[in-house]
């Protein structure tokens, strides 16, 4: 109760607060316009922000610690989320001056045209594409490597149960978590990728292929994705895995297999739609007519005419399914019908550690082993989200 | 007004139709199945003519159309089956007491309802709020703040986000369950109080989505001589959005609702299991792991016709908000 | 001496171009008195536009006033609060914009957006400003005057919407009115009757009008002073009369010119030669929607045959027909003298390099991703089978042939070119076949009046050198009398007339030919009222049309 009259009058704060800063602004400039003109529910906003900002200061000012010596875990949790998001954002500045005195002309104005936002999510891609590329090299232990002591909290402080050699702690059986955390980008971005590029290559050429033939290709072709698109993704996907399941115990197929082709159909659906309406919209176009009625062949309109002008959006459209495919992975994981153990994986790990977070109160070191892998995800997805999104509003042309 | 009701007629004889052949994908990638159910059933140490019985039992020996058929016609009527769970414990144990499929889903149904029901309902009005306003005043400080915080929100699995709600709203400060455990017979308050955390948990997940849409087409409306021309005869700039944008917005706006509510019909799933929440997701998600086929088949054939119906209703009501199709030439 | 109504000193307005404000109008002014009609005419990015919307006090998004003053009655624009200006807006000034289609709210009746604006600023009730609607719209000539209000935006056709709007624009009798290139979206006999009743209304109410266009002819009608703006600079101001006569800078007396370029005459063609193409009894429908009825006509070598109609008169679908994209279900097309196969996917690799196209939109035409040598460089080694420094070769030939400098070009995208520069690269891929014969299809009604003179010269230049024979479809009449030998008359998927030219623009003919050539406004400040009193009141325009029917 007492948490939602708080919330109230916050409101009535900012309400009052709006009404006055608006009132003081407009008397004190002497109506100048950009007073003048200001809507209320600008001047709300930005007495609203400035009483957020003011809680979030003396929240994150508050001691670690409680006079009776719990610790203080709000504090801690709120601390370690600011010094996260004020390090990635610092990492992603520090990137993008670099970029901007760094390398050729092209790429210097690239970089000076970005904001922290995207230059945030190429360092990110960057460095989990690297991570991803030779896990061997970063992580200290191998990916199924068991240790005696299982359950080590994280950042090694032997008082706080932590082991100096296990940085991130060990998970429920003793493997070091760090190195799971390392070869899970392995596994998982490549399954991701896989399944992403054969969702493209199903999805783009039969959407290519109805746009050019239309008639009853497309129909047939069209009807077909209504009928699976009807069925919500996750649920087809959980389905068929259920079943490959059975087959890949029979004939002793690697049930990764099975889970790329799965993810990649289901999710060619979606790029089949986009690929559909931007082969019609190039279709329409008078040069594809012109190289036509020049009597050129079918492979040539293709390549030469088609493929070139649908490049910019498939890419973007790219980023978004990888997205969306590698949250599916996650999900996938996490219900248990996922990348299978002895392989690491992030969902997989999140649902074995999960209980952890019922400790945050007085462990707030033990909270953090599943969240680890959960903001591992995040971070990726949200590092292509950002870039795809700067994409899309250069690309626009006008800003929004 | 015939051409209109044409239509509507067309687009729900096109929807059973998606239904009717939804189905039977389900029903061929079921009985894609290597070996038989009654094997799966009874498992490797029963006898042979038990198999055969429990086959007979089955209907398995049957040939595969009128199995189809059969099948079809149950569901129509409401019969969804036996669990497979259910009948070993029975082949075991002799015990009669069986559960029906239906029996095992109904309440299960409703809670899911509750759920998504509760979830949309804030979900849908923050929503467009927020997306309404962030198009007014695009590329303003609030403009931004909410897109970054709704591209964070489409980024993060919706696990995590459910953890995250945990450890602040119910472990670091109890204000909520962490888990939402509902049983029969509780009251209307205790199950708000209950379903708290799993609702908001797929708010900020579809609002997030529905935001960014909602802001996107507020825009491309905004944009449109017509409300220009409404700004030029000095109307004022509530009346234009109320007057001038909002029933031009409907259409637009229903088809994003319509999206995201069906996304949540994907999002209850996970949700459903951080909670362990006695809803039909985590039922699916468990017949899934025990590979319990007629349940499994029960549940995504009510995942999709929710689907499809969604769209359908969508889809209608696009039409209906149409004046040039409500007022023909 | 009328009193000053609106006055505009130095207007500069900015444009946000990616991060940074570029000037776009760098200093006008001018002055209107109450009943004035001021002429403000340009080719397209000249800023008229929005000198007219910051007349009103008004700028789009990423768009804003940099300096200079806008005095509407003794109000500054410039600086008047959001209330102030709104308070203005739709009740003492009003707006009309290019596309009624687009700018009447689809979701409401004509009526209601109509009255929204007296109700609004309180000057009528409801009931009040609605009978007064009907009152307009009787005076506007628009049949029906009681009940076309109660319909929606998509039950009028364009013409009768861009007529309801200016009824709109009058609802509170405002003092001024601002026209956007009211009838640049309208066909030439629609066109009349739009321009004859706003100019009625704004005579009527004493109303002062800025009347924004790109075309003289109408400008010449409409206005009682004209402003010249190029690229955002004012070119020089003078009454009608005097700037039709006298234009002073070489800009405007450039403008003026455009109207009196005209080919020589040719001879007759000899009878019994045979046409390069025959269009023989053309039959042909979209699905089962018809769209071409019998179509007949010839075009010999040499000549340009100008095929000119409304839209929907089907003169694109004629071009589709001939090039094989659209098959004809009875008749056939000879190409000199053969028969061609009617799909084009059936002509030989020689058949299609004869007949070649030219499009309206040279920005759809043109493949985006491809340099400008690779455009012009595939047809010729698709056809001659020339590569290497051979093809390059015959590129350079070809980009000197339509005047640019090979060095310059070769490497560049479509999109670093100008309008008319992409248009030129259309007619040299058209070229690079070699063909005995081209299809022109609008090729200039989307450049402004001195580039689209310049394709014409090139076109009738490359004619004279290379023996070309072109068809040419256009809606623009004065582009008919500039390059054309013969010309079809088409009207709802039918010829109506066919003939050489002069004697076409010679009436008596066949009614519609002697409409729609009697449409196209002239210089002449007169010609409106001329025309109006030829033909009556009540015997323009559609109405005119309908009567034939």
């Amino acid at each position: 109760m007492s948490n939602l009259l708080f919330v109230i009058a916050v409101l009535a704060a900012a309400v009052v607060g709006g009404y006055l800063f608006r009132l003081i602004g407009q008397k004190t400039t002497q109506n100048r316009p950009y007073f003048r003109d200001m809507p209320f529910l600008v001047a709300f906003g930005y007495v609203f922000g400035a009483i957020l900002i003011f809680l979030c200061a003396r929240l994150y000012l508050q001691p670690t610690t409680l006079e009776s010596g719990v610790p203080n875990a709000v504090t801690i949790f709120f601390r370690w989320t600011v010094h996260l998001i004020a390090g990635l954002a610092l990492a992603a500045f520090l990137f993008r001056l670099a970029g901007r005195n760094i390398g050729t002309d092209g790429s210097k104005r690239l970089f000076r045209q970005m904001p922290i936002t995207a230059s945030f999510g190429i360092l990110t891609i960057i460095l989990y594409c690297i991570v991803a590329l030779m896990p061997e090299v970063f992580a200290p232990y191998g990916e199924a490597e068991v240790f005696a002591k299982s359950y080590v909290y994280p950042f090694g402080d032997p008082a706080a149960n932590g082991d100096p050699a296990h940085i991130l702690g060990t998970d429920e059986i003793g493997r070091d978590i760090l190195s799971r955390l390392i070869f899970a980008t392995k596994n998982t971005m490549f399954i991701a990728l896989a399944a992403t590029i054969l969702a493209f290559l199903i999805g783009g050429i039969a959407g290519l292929a109805a746009a050019i033939f239309g008639g009853w290709v497309d129909s047939v072709i069209s009807r077909s994705v209504d009928v699976l698109m009807a069925i919500p993704a996750l649920i087809f996907q959980l389905l068929l895995l259920s079943i490959a399941s059975f087959w890949a115990n029979s004939y002793g197929i690697p049930m990764v297999l099975f889970m790329i082709v799965i993810i990649a159909v289901i999710d060619s659906t979606r790029v089949f739609r986009l690929a559909r309406s931007v082969g019609l919209g190039i279709v329409a176009m008078d040069y594809i007519e012109a190289a036509k009625l020049r009597g050129e062949r079918l492979g040539y309109l293709i390549t030469r005419e088609i493929l070139p002008n649908a490049m910019p959006p498939f890419l973007v459209e790219f980023g978004l399914r990888f997205c969306f495919v590698f949250l599916t992975i996650a999900s996938l994981s996490f219900l248990g019908m996922g990348i299978q153990p002895p392989s690491a994986d992030w969902g997989t790990m999140v649902r074995k550690l999960a209980d952890f977070i019922k400790f945050a109160q007085f462990l707030p070191n033990a909270a953090l082993l599943p969240l680890f892998p959960a903001l591992a995800i995040a971070i990726l997805v949200l590092a292509v989200n950002f870039v795809v999104d700067w994409i899309l509003d250069k690309s626009s042309g006008l800003k929004g | 007004m015939g051409s209109i009701a044409k239509i509507i007629a067309q687009r729900l004889a096109l929807g059973v139709l998606t239904l009717l052949i939804v189905s039977f994908v389900i029903f061929v990638s079921v009985n894609a199945l290597p070996g038989d159910f009654a094997q799966a059933i009874m498992g490797q140490g029963a006898t042979e003519e038990a198999v055969t019985a429990m086959r007979k039992d089955l209907g398995l020996d049957q040939p595969y159309f009128q199995r189809y058929f059969s099948w079809l016609g149950n569901i129509i009527t409401g019969d969804l089956g036996i669990s497979f769970a259910q009948m070993n414990f029975a082949s075991n144990l002799g015990g009669d007491q069986l559960i029906s499929v239906a029996d095992q889903i109904y309440p299960r149904f409703i809670n899911t309802m509750w759920l998504a029901g509760f979830a949309a309902l804030i979900a849908v009005p923050l929503s467009l709020t927020i997306g309404v306003l962030a198009a007014l005043y695009r590329n303003s400080m609030f403009d931004r703040i909410a897109n970054i915080g709704a591209l964070t929100s489409i980024s993060s699995p919706e696990f995590f986000i459910a953890y995250i709600l945990v450890l602040f709203l119910a472990v670091l400060n109890p204000v909520f369950l962490p888990v939402a455990e509902v049983t029969p017979g509780i009251t209307l308050g205790e199950r708000l109080y209950f379903l708290a955390l799993p609702a908001l948990t797929l708010t900020l997940v579809v609002t997030a989505h529905m935001m960014r849409m909602t802001r996107a087409s507020i825009i491309n409306l905004l944009a449109s001589p017509y409300i220009e021309m409404a700004r030029l005869k000095g109307v004022s700039p509530m009346r234009v959005i109320v007057k001038h944008a909002l029933p031009n917005a409907l259409a637009p706006i229903i088809n994003v609702i319509a999206l995201n509510l069906a996304y949540l019909i994907t999002g209850v799933v996970v949700v459903e299991v951080v909670f362990t929440y006695p809803g039909i997701g985590q039922l699916f998600v468990d017949s899934v792991i025990n590979r319990d086929i007629p349940v499994i088949q029960a549940c995504v054939m009510i995942f999709a016709s929710a689907y499809i119906l969604l769209n359908l209703t969508a889809d209608i009501l696009t039409i209906l908000s149409n004046p040039k199709l409500r007022h023909p030439k | 001496m009328a009193e000053q109504l609106l006055k505009v000193r130095g207007l500069k307005l900015e444009g946000l171009s990616g991060e940074t404000w570029t000037p776009i109008v760098n200093g006008v002014s001018f002055d209107l008195k109450k009943g004035e009609v001021l002429g403000l005419i340009g080719e397209s990015g000249a800023g008229k536009s929005t000198v007219g919307l910051a007349a009103m006090g008004f700028t789009r998004d990423g768009c804003r006033i940099s300096d200079g003053e806008v005095e509407f009655d003794g109000i500054d624009l410039v600086n008047a609060s959001a209330a102030v200006k709104r308070s203005l807006l739709g009740k003492r000034i009003a707006y009309v914009a290019q596309s009624a289609a687009a700018s009447f709210n689809p979701a409401h009746k004509l009526i209601d957006q109509h009255s929204e604006a007296p109700v609004q600023h309180g000057v009528s009730s409801k009931s009040e400003s609605e009978a007064d609607g009907m009152e307009l719209y009787r005076r506007l000539r628009l049949p029906d005057p009681d009940n076309i209000g109660f319909r929606f935006p998509h039950q009028v056709s364009g013409g009768q919407l861009q007529r309801a709007m200016t009824a709109m624009a009058m609802a509170c009798r405002p003092d001024l009115i601002i026209f956007d290139e009211p009838t640049t979206a309208l066909d030439v006999t629609t066109q009349i009757e739009v321009l004859a009743s706003i100019r009625d209304i704004v005579e009527q109410f004493d109303t002062a009008a800025i009347y924004i266009t790109h075309d003289l002819a109408v400008v010449a009608q409409m206005a009682d002073k004209i402003k010249v703006l190029l690229k955002g600079d004012e070119v020089e101001e003078s009454d009608t009369r005097t700037m039709l006569s006298n234009p002073q800078e070489d800009y405007t007396k450039s403008l003026w010119a455009v109207r009196s370029f005209e080919r020589p005459k040719k001879p007759a063609v000899n009878t019994g030669a045979t046409p390069i193409v025959s269009i023989k009894n053309v039959t042909a429908a979209y699905g089962t929607v018809p769209v071409l009825e019998e179509v007949s006509f010839d075009i010999h070598e040499g000549r340009t045959v100008a095929v000119v109609g409304e839209s929907g008169s089907g003169k694109s679908t004629t071009a589709r027909c001939i090039t094989g994209l659209l098959p004809p279900k009875i008749g056939h097309i000879e190409f000199d003298g053969q028969a061609l196969p009617l799909d084009y996917r059936r002509r030989s690799k020689d058949q299609l390099r004869q007949a070649q196209m030219i499009y309206q939109m040279a920005d759809t035409a043109l493949n985006p991703r491809k340099s400008i040598g690779e455009i012009i460089g595939r047809p010729v080694q698709f056809y001659s089978g020339k590569t290497g420094s051979e093809k390059r070769r015959r590129v350079e030939e070809l980009l000197e042939q339509i005047e640019l400098d090979p060095g310059q070009y070769i490497n560049r995208l479509p999109s670093e070119l100008s309008g008319g520069q992409k248009q030129r690269i259309g007619i040299a891929r058209a070229l690079a076949a070699d063909p005995k014969f081209i299809i022109c299809d609008e090729v200039t009604s989307a450049l402004d009046q001195l580039v689209a003179e310049g394709i014409l010269k090139l076109l009738a230049n490359l004619q004279d050198t290379l023996g070309l024979s072109y068809m040419f479809i256009t809606h623009d009449l004065a582009t008919v009398k500039a390059i054309s030998d013969e010309v079809v008359v088409m009207k709802d998927g039918r010829v109506v007339e066919q003939g050489p030219k002069d004697e076409m623009f010679q009436p008596p003919h066949h009614p519609y030919t002697d409409l729609l050539l009697s449409s196209v406004p002239e210089m002449d400040p007169d010609w409106l009222t001329t025309l109006l009193d030829q033909r009556g009141v009540d015997n323009i325009g559609d109405a005119a049309v309908n009567k034939m029917a």
